[in-house]
């Protein structure tokens, strides 16, 4: 417990331009220095400020600064790295993501205090402050846990345990019980069957976590297209229908977010709105390349048409760019003579409008929630796994499911496969917080007959 | 004191726990009720099995009698789950119920320092807390040091047939009707648990034609380390395996009440085993299950009784007739002995420290099924861990108390005193969060040096075992240091052997990970005169190393935390701000280091958390 490297964010969420995620433990200065792009932490002198980027995959993830503080003159005693992120809330959860991936475990409750305290930095007549600490943060902790776990996803969680521990009782049955001929033998194929169903699950509930962050954060939106094709009155007619404020609001690096939409609940976070604004002619002004670099830092590109006039080249190729995004192809002026040829567009998303008489709009809006499968998706239930914890946790599940089929390719013994089904089972038990040992033994006596 | 230590019970638990006080010098009385009982097998006749026969490879290691006795005794002998992985494999011996008991016996009246007296025993001499000494039937006290309870199931025991119940032990011995409420008295907590067994069948009036064969494994196995193999393989004795019919069910179905647990008897308080459920609980319980499994075993190579394993039940008489004649081979049988339920008495586990002392009484010691575990080989691994503590304690030293990622025999005495028993309580490999590190084929690394630190392990045997590990050592080393490069004759030779060629240079170590290589093919290279032991060890420790390292790795932190010690005058109720929950829990299993105290159910972090700053608080003032 006490070896282990932890990590938490420092700061409240949400509040200030900057948050401080704190790491402290023996690996600390190694595991934060992975994720640099530079990579020179290890040898640079006690508590000394590095400017870096944190990188995930070679992805930019922020620019960050980072301070170093080797032990013993630190807050728990041990070494420890603070970064100072800049990227609001996104950002900084991906931050702890990524921490928590490679080797950091959550700090508990109150557990950077117990360590200094365990490690002799506080003076011991302030142990009672410190067990109070615990015991009121735990509490919180709890509240909030129990208030998250009632819902959709810790049902699709728990559905998945416990069809993963039917099989863990059934090779546990076949190794503990191995004379009863009567009981079906678990087969490698039988497992890789079961894996890929799991990871399949697995898989879902991150996507749905995904959307869920979407949901909460926002949907990085670009309205793009050719002068006159009526962005503005697209924007403007979004704005005024839902009655949406426009306000400044805290962005991230990947982000500049301009203007926000509640569309029925869902937030679209229109990304480049003054240029929509300010001038119709985006596209002559910023070219495809741009329009590009747009479409890469959105969730959701809504591309305007205009009925009345032909396809471009320049169109054609950014519908193409826009393939593999969630987008809508809108086209629009359909009062107005048909000169567009609309066999040349292979999305599946197409909307037809026209946006100064009204038509179209509803369907638009349908159409986004059908991409972003909001329909399926009650917004509270997500909640709970947005926390970076948990998706890191998902992650890791994901890693252990790739674990069992390379065991089971060459040729490993149950027994060692069964390590990490094992694994699999007690990751998503954390999640929802359900790690108790008796139930494997339960359900061997309640799923099998056995006895002398 | 007449005695340093008095063991009462000569079954399986105290054979070890007085071999072991013996052996180590002390004065020691062995008390049984019967001495032709001693080391008796009332109920299944085989020693082994999944982790149970893990269990008796390490009481070989630490030094004690079972792997030894059961290598000399038993009929036939194979290794289970060979396919299944090198954790999870473990052999079984069909023991031979003459042979055994009467090899144990000579054992135990060949030790020095060892009386055996054949009594009951109906009370105990308390002081202070303290006990010094026994009491017997006819009033006479006895007086010890140390007092080693191993009552096994002849604690106010009750045999059930039918709607007919008899005070009496298995084999209608003559109980203790008193020493369980005298127990109570001293404030121990007792409980009743339930255990049953099946029918012995005459042998010539089974037909084998109708059942299929299972024999022993072709090649020599022994549990003990040290011993060579006894007995010829194609001596061994096979065993037969049936089925139940469809007219077994019927006839349970139609009698079901009038067996003990389903109407026969309505003051029944024991609690079963869920393991071994008797045929009209299978046959409630998995009504769609149109068969079961049962197995016909020999008892012994000198007797003609056949047991019937898993048709345990308490019907009446003239069903168990019906019952056995509905199954096939059977329909003439000639039934020896009658299948039968039995309740007895048991103090809940939670009331012992993790050295099987009592916390209430001083120099009290208890093993085995009085424990609430079920199972010869769960009982010696007690005996013996009791007997060794009830040493040490005499010694002035610190007890053997083994880990959960160290022993099988850890994982059964730490879940008996941190979790107690809901129901007899039988070791399974599931059990063993570490099992990957609790092999067979490791139970002498992993528990030798503690049998040679105890005083169990003598000198010779020692050197052989330092022997062994070395030779590991060193064929480790050849493989490490033996590096091969891609040249044709080298690459050849991989297509040969069914490998793909190298591409880079790499020593035999790495090689040997490929799943198509091992170590014989190696003898290309190098020269390999090793004993298959080494060889195997060697192999394992190379083909599942990512593995091993990570049990390894979550082992540690567990261990660590084992070794943080609660001091024990430790007052729970001063830690204010501790979960009443929690401090309730605490005050009642009181565990003697935070890792036990997180295993407790109900226990959670935090708890854990405030538990750590408190004794940092209270009991290390080291500031710095």
């Amino acid at each position: 417990m006490m070896e282990d490297t932890i990590t938490a964010i420092s700061t409240a969420l949400g509040v200030g331009a900057i948050s401080i995620i704190r790491v402290s433990g023996n690996d600390s200065i190694k595991i934060v220095n992975n994720l640099t792009k530079n990579k020179k932490l290890i040898d640079v002198p006690s508590h000394t400020i590095h400017y870096e980027h944190i990188l995930d995959n070679e992805k930019l993830i922020d620019e960050v600064l980072i301070s170093i503080m080797r032990a013993p003159k630190t807050f728990t005693r041990e070494d420890i790295v603070e970064i100072n992120a800049h990227g609001g809330i996104t950002t900084t959860n991906r931050i702890l993501e990524l921490l928590l991936r490679n080797g950091c475990r959550l700090a508990e409750p109150g557990e950077f205090t117990k360590r200094a305290f365990l490690n002799g930095r506080i003076d011991l007549t302030q142990a009672e402050g410190v067990m109070d600490l615990i015991n009121s943060k735990t509490e919180k902790a709890r509240d909030l846990a129990i208030n998250q776990i009632d819902g959709k996803v810790s049902n699709l969680i728990k559905n998945l345990r416990s069809e993963i521990i039917k099989v863990l009782a059934n090779i546990e049955v076949n190794i503990d019980y191995p004379e009863y001929e009567d009981i079906e033998q678990v087969t490698n194929k039988h497992i890789l069957d079961k894996i890929e169903d799991i990871k399949n699950q697995i898989k879902k509930i991150l996507k749905e976590s995904e959307n869920g962050k979407l949901i909460k954060e926002g949907i990085a939106t670009s309205i793009i297209g050719r002068p006159n094709v009526g962005k503005s009155s697209l924007l403007n007619k979004l704005i005024g229908e839902d009655k949406a404020i426009v306000t400044e609001i805290e962005g991230t690096t990947r982000d500049i977010v301009e203007g926000t939409i509640n569309l029925d609940g869902i937030l679209l976070n229109i990304v480049d709105t003054a240029g929509i604004r300010k001038t119709d002619d985006i596209v002559e002004k910023i070219g495809v390349r741009k329009s590009i670099e747009l479409i890469d830092k959105s969730d959701l590109i809504l591309y305007v048409l205009n009925n009345n006039e032909k396809i471009t080249d320049d169109d054609l190729e950014i519908l193409t760019k826009l393939e593999y995004k969630n987008h809508i192809v809108i086209i629009n002026k359909n009062d107005l003579e048909n000169n567009l040829d609309i066999s040349k567009i292979s999305s599946k998303n197409i909307i037809k409008t026209s946006i100064t008489n009204d038509k179209g709009i509803e369907e638009l809006k349908e159409k986004i929630k059908e991409l972003f499968n909001l329909e399926q998706i009650d917004t509270d239930d997500m909640s709970y796994l947005t926390n970076a914890r948990s998706v890191a946790i998902l992650k890791d599940t994901l890693n252990s499911v790739e674990e069992v089929k390379k065991g089971l390719n060459n040729d490993l013994p149950i027994d060692m496969i069964e390590i990490n089904i094992k694994e699999i089972w007690n990751l998503l038990g954390e999640i929802i917080g359900e790690t108790y040992q008796e139930e494997l033994i339960d359900q061997l006596f309640s799923q099998f007959c056995l006895g002398k | 004191m007449e005695y340093e230590v008095i063991v009462v019970g000569g079954g399986h638990a105290g054979c070890e726990a007085a071999l072991a006080c013996a052996r180590k010098g002390h004065k020691t009385l062995l008390v049984t009720g019967n001495i032709n009982n001693i080391a008796d097998m009332p109920c299944n006749p085989s020693i082994g099995g999944s982790a149970k026969g893990i269990v008796v490879r390490e009481i070989d290691a630490l030094g004690g009698e079972m792997g030894k006795v059961a290598d000399r005794s038993h009929i036939q002998i194979k290794m289970l789950n060979n396919g299944k992985g090198p954790a999870v494999r473990a052999l079984r011996s069909q023991a031979d119920k003459q042979v055994y008991p009467k090899e144990m016996l000579k054992v135990l009246e060949n030790q020095d320092n060892l009386e055996i007296l054949e009594a009951i025993v109906e009370d105990l001499i308390v002081d202070n807390d303290t006990i010094s000494g026994i009491i017997l039937e006819n009033n006479k006290k006895i007086t010890s040091e140390i007092v080693i309870l191993t009552t096994g199931t002849y604690l106010r025991p009750s045999i059930m047939v039918g709607d007919t119940r008899r005070n009496e032990g298995p084999h209608g011995e003559k109980p203790s009707l008193y020493l369980s409420k005298n127990l109570a008295k001293l404030g121990f907590e007792i409980i009743r648990l339930k255990t049953g067994t099946p029918q012995r069948i005459k042998k010539d009036t089974i037909d084998f034609s109708k059942a299929k064969i299972e024999n022993g494994d072709n090649c020599f196995h022994t549990f003990s380390h040290y011993q060579k193999p006894q007995y010829k393989i194609e001596d061994q004795v096979p065993c037969h395996l049936i089925y139940t019919t469809e007219e077994t069910r019927k006839i349970i179905q139609e009698n079901l009440n009038k067996s003990s647990m389903y109407g026969g008897l309505d003051d029944i308080e024991g609690v079963g085993p869920r393991y071994c459920p008797s045929i009209e609980d299978k046959i409630v319980r998995f009504s769609d299950k149109e068969k079961h499994q049962l197995f016909l075993e020999p008892e012994s190579r000198y007797t003609d009784s056949i047991y019937i394993q898993g048709f345990s039940t308490s019907m009446p008489y003239d069903v168990q007739d019906q019952l056995v004649k509905s199954l096939p081979g059977l329909k003439n049988a000639k039934i020896l002995k009658y299948a039968y339920a039995i309740e007895y008495d048991a103090i809940y586990p939670t009331q012992l420290k993790p050295s099987l002392e009592t916390k209430k009484i001083n120099n009290l010691f208890t093993a085995g099924q009085i424990n609430g575990t079920s199972g010869y080989e769960e009982a010696a691994g007690q005996g013996l861990i009791a007997g060794i503590n009830a040493s040490l304690k005499l010694e002035g030293k610190d007890p053997l108390i083994l880990k959960r990622d160290e022993a099988y025999i850890g994982v059964l005495i730490d879940d008996l005193v941190t979790k107690g028993v809901r129901d007899p309580y039988r070791l399974l490999t599931s059990r063993a969060e570490y099992r990957l590190l609790l092999r067979h084929d490791n139970a002498d690394l992993r528990l030798t040096e503690y049998g040679y630190q105890v005083g169990l392990i003598d000198e010779d045997r020692y050197t052989f075992f330092k022997n062994k590990k070395a030779k590991i050592q060193e064929l480790e080393n050849k493989l490490i240091k033996y590096r091969i490069n891609p040249t044709k004759e080298i690459n050849n030779y991989l297509l040969e052997i069914n490998s793909t060629k190298l591409k880079d240079g790499s020593t035999l170590y790495d090689l040997l990970k490929r799943p198509e290589i091992n170590i014989e093919k190696l003898s290309k290279f190098i020269e390999i005169d090793y004993d298959l032991e080494i060889i195997e060890q060697v192999e394992i420790n190379n083909k599942y190393e990512g593995y091993i390292n990570k049990v390894k790795k979550e082992a540690q932190k567990m261990s660590n935390l084992d070794n943080k010690f609660i001091p024990e005058d430790i007052d729970y109720n001063k830690i204010h701000n501790l979960a009443s929950e929690a401090k309730q829990k605490l005050n009642e299993i009181r565990p003697t280091s935070v890792g036990q105290a997180l295993r407790i159910s109900g226990i959670n972090p935090s708890d854990i958390s405030i538990l750590m700053v408190y004794l940092k608080k209270e009991y290390n003032n080291d500031r710095k």
